[in-house]
């Protein structure tokens, strides 16, 4: 019957289109309730420090480490093609740009929706599936404000701190490379790291950046978390979501905010 | 459950559900005109099967659900009438166990009984320490006080629930499924828990349940639910001696009856006749 499987098909794509609004129009809602519970979680600031330590603290590892290879592979590699140009002087600048304007916060971004974000949604929505949160609910404390608001902020606070700490990692990784094994120039290195990256645009607009990614992978992570069917299967996609969610809505925010900067600059 | 004369008639009761209907959507009723009056100071039992419909009650009179018709009343008050604030003043007063605990795992048992303290009192440190200890004393697991939830039997995990459900004193502490997966002296313990505190305290409680024996020992009254009604109703004696049918398949735990062993299907051997061909 390819009419009534035309009919079906459509009925499926009208439902699933409907569901996505009606889920969009929850998560803007869900949004502006943990705005407004926000200051409960700032009066009581011992909550968002606990969250500051497990987003943040607990991510520096990775952050630090991967920030290191990165920058020691960017070293190799921005060397290795900056010099067929007899440009491998300007590795320093290369690597600082690439870092400040886009690696820092676009690679920090994607660890830390794996590594926090996951971790905030399982954990949230554990809570939900254990009945914690409708414990709390009927102890007439509201689980945004003792919840889900501590650890949007905690998450929101902690990014932008680890984005630039990846960078720091990066540039002493590319430093290690370019410097000390390869043979660059160390003065070259730093002063044209120097004179080649503005505190404003080029340090302020990573800073944006993180902090954007920081409010989106957070802002996912507890909607999912808080969302989560509560049987193990429906934790597990909740987390699976945040992080598929997170990696590209931070793609996706990476290219909409280069372009408004670049605008911005008068390049594009 | 008819409610004592006198001083106690001038008093709200408790709790008291008049044609109360509730479901997820409109079309599968969970609840169809409930009936249900609880005076204070009684701890009455919901019996049902799983699934009846039993939690959901709870629900209704915690507001955490709204009926779509009738009215469920807590001390003579509307709930689902009540502002946001009303609705949290009025959960101050009520203490809930729920059905495997619901303890916070990232708190220490002390932590947990503490918890309700620290988020709606200022007392200070010391006195809730002295609180949460003779709460944990009363439960039996002062001892227990430094243990995480994970440390915890399931017997063990219920009495810590029981301790924070009370750690306010409320005026009436609703119970789900509290004998649940535990063991016949554990059952003992929580049973008897439940009737002493309410005693001690003055609490109503209500029992939502399927053990049947074990609540007929502590009740003072029990409501039978099945198919989101309620079917049955009476004292513990008055249940002992019921000739209902519905009421002596689950004292009895028989498999069939009006509670049928088979859920609605297709004629057996027509469905089986039908794979054969």
């Amino acid at each position: 019957m390819p009419a009534n499987a035309l009919a079906n098909g459509v009925r499926r794509v009208g439902a699933g289109t409907l569901r996505a609004i009606s889920r969009a129009g929850f998560a803007a809602r869900f949004f502006v309730s943990v705005l407004l519970h926000s200051p409960s979680a700032f009066r009581r600031l011992q909550l968002t420090a606990r969250e500051i330590y497990f987003s943040g603290v607990l991510s520096l590892v990775v952050i630090m480490v991967s920030g290191l290879f990165v920058g020691m592979v960017l070293g190799l590699q921005g060397y290795d093609a900056l010099n067929k140009y007899g440009a491998g002087d300007s590795l320093g600048i290369f690597v600082g740009l690439s870092l400040v304007r886009e690696l820092g916060p676009v690679v920090a971004g994607l660890l830390f929706a794996s590594r926090a974000g996951s971790a905030v949604t399982a954990e949230i929505g554990l809570m939900k599936t254990t009945e914690q949160l409708s414990a709390m609910e009927m102890m007439a404390v509201d689980p945004l404000a003792r919840i889900v608001a501590p650890r949007f902020w905690g998450g929101v606070i902690s990014m932008p701190l680890l984005a630039a700490l990846f960078s720091v990692m990066g540039v002493f990784g590319a430093y290690l490379v370019g410097v000390r094994l390869i043979g660059v120039d160390n003065g070259t290195f730093w002063g044209n790291m120097q004179a080649g990256i503005e505190f404003w645009p080029d340090v302020t607009n990573g800073i944006i950046k993180s902090v954007v990614f920081g409010i989106a992978v957070s802002l996912i992570a507890v909607f999912e978390g808080y969302d989560a069917k509560p049987t193990a299967e429906g934790v597990s996609a909740a987390t699976t979501r945040t992080v598929v969610g997170g990696s590209l809505a931070i793609l996706a925010l990476d290219f909409i905010l280069t372009v408004f900067m670049f605008r911005g600059l008068g390049n594009v | 459950m008819p409610t004592a004369a006198s001083p106690a008639a001038a008093v709200p009761d408790a709790i008291e559900l008049t044609d109360v209907t509730f479901g997820y959507d409109r079309r599968r009723p969970v609840l169809t005109g409930i009936n249900l009056t609880i005076p204070r100071g009684r701890v009455v039992a919901i019996m049902g099967g799983s699934g009846c419909g039993k939690t959901t009650i709870l629900r209704l009179i915690g507001g955490q659900l709204k009926p779509q018709a009738g009215v469920v009343r807590v001390g003579g008050r509307s709930v689902a009438d009540m502002s946001r604030d009303d609705l949290f003043r009025l959960r101050r007063k009520i203490g809930m166990l729920f059905q495997f605990g619901a303890l916070f795992t990232d708190m220490t048992v002390f932590e947990n009984v503490a918890f309700p303290m620290r988020e709606h009192t200022d007392l200070p440190d010391p006195l809730i320490r002295d609180l949460v200890l003779m709460k944990l004393h009363a439960v039996g697991l002062r001892g227990a006080a430094q243990f995480k939830p994970s440390e915890l039997s399931g017997g063990m995990a219920r009495r810590v629930a029981l301790a924070r459900a009370v750690a306010l004193d409320p005026m009436l502490v609703m119970y789900d499924e509290p004998f649940a997966g535990l063991d016949p002296i554990s059952l003992g313990v929580v049973g008897q828990l439940i009737r002493k505190l309410n005693d001690a305290l003055g609490i109503t409680s209500v029992v939502v349940t399927h053990d049947v024996y074990e609540s007929l020992k502590i009740v003072d009254y029990l409501y039978f639910v099945s198919e989101g009604r309620i079917v049955a109703q009476g004292t513990p004696d008055e249940v002992h001696h019921s000739a209902d049918p519905f009421v002596r398949q689950f004292v009895d735990g028989e498999s069939d009856g009006p509670v049928p062993f088979h859920y609605p299907a297709r004629p057996y051997a027509e469905e089986l006749a039908a794979s054969a061909g």
